[in-house]
């Protein structure tokens, strides 16, 4: 076990450093200076070059890829270009909408899910089922800005239960902040909700048919502390695997959905920064995202061992 | 030695053809996306009126016999919109899944044939596309790269490419250990021309199943960039820019909103519904699953 996430923790690092490569190159080769574009078309060649040096963008490209990333080890990412400020100041801001919407949206979508994929399960073939994998099957073709737009419509022009758009940000209270959210996290929610059923369902009905199900059962165990205790924990690997790639998405996914409701995110700071060429802030932004993801996965192969004792003897 | 291997493969497809149109999964799949494909096609030809045609006065008219979806701020018709849009939506995504192919299955099927240090390398290579959020990703690169359809295939393809490595991968190795194999090896076929001739058509189903989900994941990537106009520019229509354009209009026109999403759903719904469709009649074990 300790030799199996010792080599995850070392692939993850690994692909950390490609990552930031992969990053600092592509951003690199990008048209366009951005000290020329901090000062406009107007400003003279010499205040450019001024500006170039102090920016470091002089240096030779080694020596900058590694001052980068040493930064980025240290949370020292560097200041913004458009907004003058240190990224991390940026990030910090943004994290405090986009960390709680994902939450919500991931507990929302869990509460919602294993339940009907439970539920599904259980009536395997009947019209119960056929009906919620239908819905679930609908769920999963929906774009979520889509059902975003139809959300604001409802909730916010037809019935005024919620704001269109736009955060008060924390200060103004917890209460408006929170429904601010609501709209964006139910919509996000849902079609990574009618993914997770699916997945639980199908998991679900895989332990279901093993023998140790039919043992139980045979000596006489409830029909709902076999499903409880032994079927679902033992299904709970593809949905943990599934949950963990949902909250990297939900995390960095919410670009588009930031965008419809106007909320001053990490997504919509990454967009922002990618049309006014900020390459610091994309850069850092990117590579926290990235890392984020990794540090994710990286939690979800240790779950597993949580769930299955067998793992943890195991290479 | 050719012959019996022939009639084996027209026997299997003609009762996958039988069985296909046996599965409800397939069927209604089938026919959603035939009809998506056909009014795709039809638009080449004909649409109800001309989407490149603004007509002031007839702008932003509700639902009606003259115009069965309405029109938008311009006074185009939103049927003939959604018809042509779905050219793009359909040429983005069948694109984007054929670089995830031609790339993807190669590299996987190289690190199945090769093992070791050529397999580490290919997975690692998986792991850091994966690393990256692909929705992000793709926004970062038409966004430097600048907006466009071409831009937007190749941001939805590269994600595509570790999918189809790891599909066929996975597909290959258990292929990999079968006698047939161990026979072809044994006469003398080198891993190339065995992984062209006996690994490829055995995993074949495996892609198109795999094929199905990620035209449909592509559809709805295509719809999100436009959404976020970096996808195909106006005035070529594109179902993610009108949703886009009909936002601002909720108020006053909500159909303008409807129409589109109903086309994108529809789509995605038909090529998931044939996915499981070709994939329960491929591989009935998982039948009971779904």
């Amino acid at each position: 076990m300790t030799a199996y996430l010792l080599k995850r923790f070392l692939i993850g690092a690994l692909t950390l450093v490609f990552a930031s490569l992969v990053v600092f190159s592509v951003l690199e080769i990008l048209p366009g200076d951005p000290a020329r574009l901090m000062l406009g078309m107007n400003a003279s060649e010499e205040t450019v070059q001024v500006l170039r040096e102090q920016m470091g963008l002089n240096q030779p490209l080694l020596l900058r890829y590694f001052d980068w990333a040493g930064g980025l080890l240290t949370l020292d990412f560097g200041k913004s270009y458009t907004y003058s400020v240190p990224v991390i100041d940026l990030i910090a801001e943004r994290v405090v909408v986009s960390l709680p919407l994902a939450i919500m949206a991931l507990f929302l979508s869990t509460v919602i899910a294993i339940p009907v994929g439970v539920f599904a399960a259980q009536r395997r073939g009947r019209t119960a089922d056929t009906l919620s994998m239908g819905a679930a099957q609908i769920g999963v073709a929906i774009p979520n800005f889509w059902f975003a737009l139809i959300l604001i419509y409802i909730f916010a022009v037809w019935l005024r239960l919620v704001p269109a758009g736009g955060f008060p940000g924390w200060n103004a209270g917890v209460w408006p902040a929170f429904k601010a959210l609501i709209l964006p996290a139910v919509a996000l929610a849902l079609p990574q909700a009618a993914i997770l059923a699916r997945v639980t369902r199908s998991a679900l009905l895989e332990v279901l048919g093993e023998d140790y199900i039919r043992t139980a059962r045979a000596k006489g165990m409830p029909r709902s502390h076999v499903l409880w205790r032994h079927a679902l924990r033992n299904a709970m690997i593809p949905v943990l695997t599934i949950l963990g790639l949902q909250f990297a998405f939900l995390l960095a996914g919410t670009i588009i959905i930031e965008n419809v409701f106007y909320l001053p995110g990490l997504g919509r700071l990454i967009f922002q920064a990618i049309t006014q060429r900020d390459l610091i802030v994309v850069e850092s932004v990117v590579m926290l995202l990235v890392a984020t993801v990794i540090v994710v996965n990286l939690l979800v192969d240790l779950s597993y061992a949580i769930v299955d004792p067998r793992l943890r003897s195991r290479q | 030695m050719t012959l019996p291997a022939a009639e084996f493969e027209r026997e299997t497809f003609g009762s996958f053809v039988a069985k296909a149109f046996a599965n409800r999964s397939f069927i209604i799949g089938f026919m959603i996306t035939a009809l998506i494909a056909g009014m795709a096609l039809l638009s080449f030809f004909w649409t109800p009126y001309d989407v490149t045609n603004l007509v002031v006065a007839d702008r932003m008219q509700p639902p009606s016999r003259t115009h069965l979806f309405g029109t938008d701020q311009f006074g185009r018709d939103v049927l003939s919109m959604i018809m042509v849009g779905s050219r793009n939506s359909i040429a983005v995504a069948f694109v984007a899944v054929g670089i995830g192919m031609g790339l993807g299955v190669p590299l996987g099927c190289w690190a199945a044939a090769r093992g070791g240090f050529v397999d580490e390398a290919v997975m690692r290579f998986n792991d850091l596309v994966f690393a990256f959020p692909a929705l992000l990703s793709a926004v970062m690169i038409t966004a430097i790269f600048g907006p466009g359809a071409i831009n937007a295939i190749i941001a939805i393809g590269i994600f595509n490419i570790p999918v189809f490595a790891r599909v066929s991968r996975a597909g290959a190795l258990a292929i990999w250990p079968r006698e047939f194999i161990l026979a072809a090896r044994a006469a003398g076929k080198g891993k190339a021309l065995i992984t062209v001739e006996h690994i490829l058509p055995n995993i074949a189903n495996l892609l198109l199943v795999q094929g199905t989900i990620q035209f449909a994941l592509g559809i709805l990537a295509e719809a999100g960039l436009s959404y976020l106009g970096l996808g195909a520019q106006p005035p070529m229509p594109s179902w993610g820019r009108m949703l886009f354009d009909a936002q601002t209009l909720m108020m006053v026109a909500p159909y303008l909103a409807l129409f589109p999403g109903f086309a994108i759903v529809i789509t995605v719904l038909g090529l998931n519904l044939l996915g499981d469709g070709v994939s329960d009649v491929l591989d009935p074990k998982l039948r009971r699953q779904r």
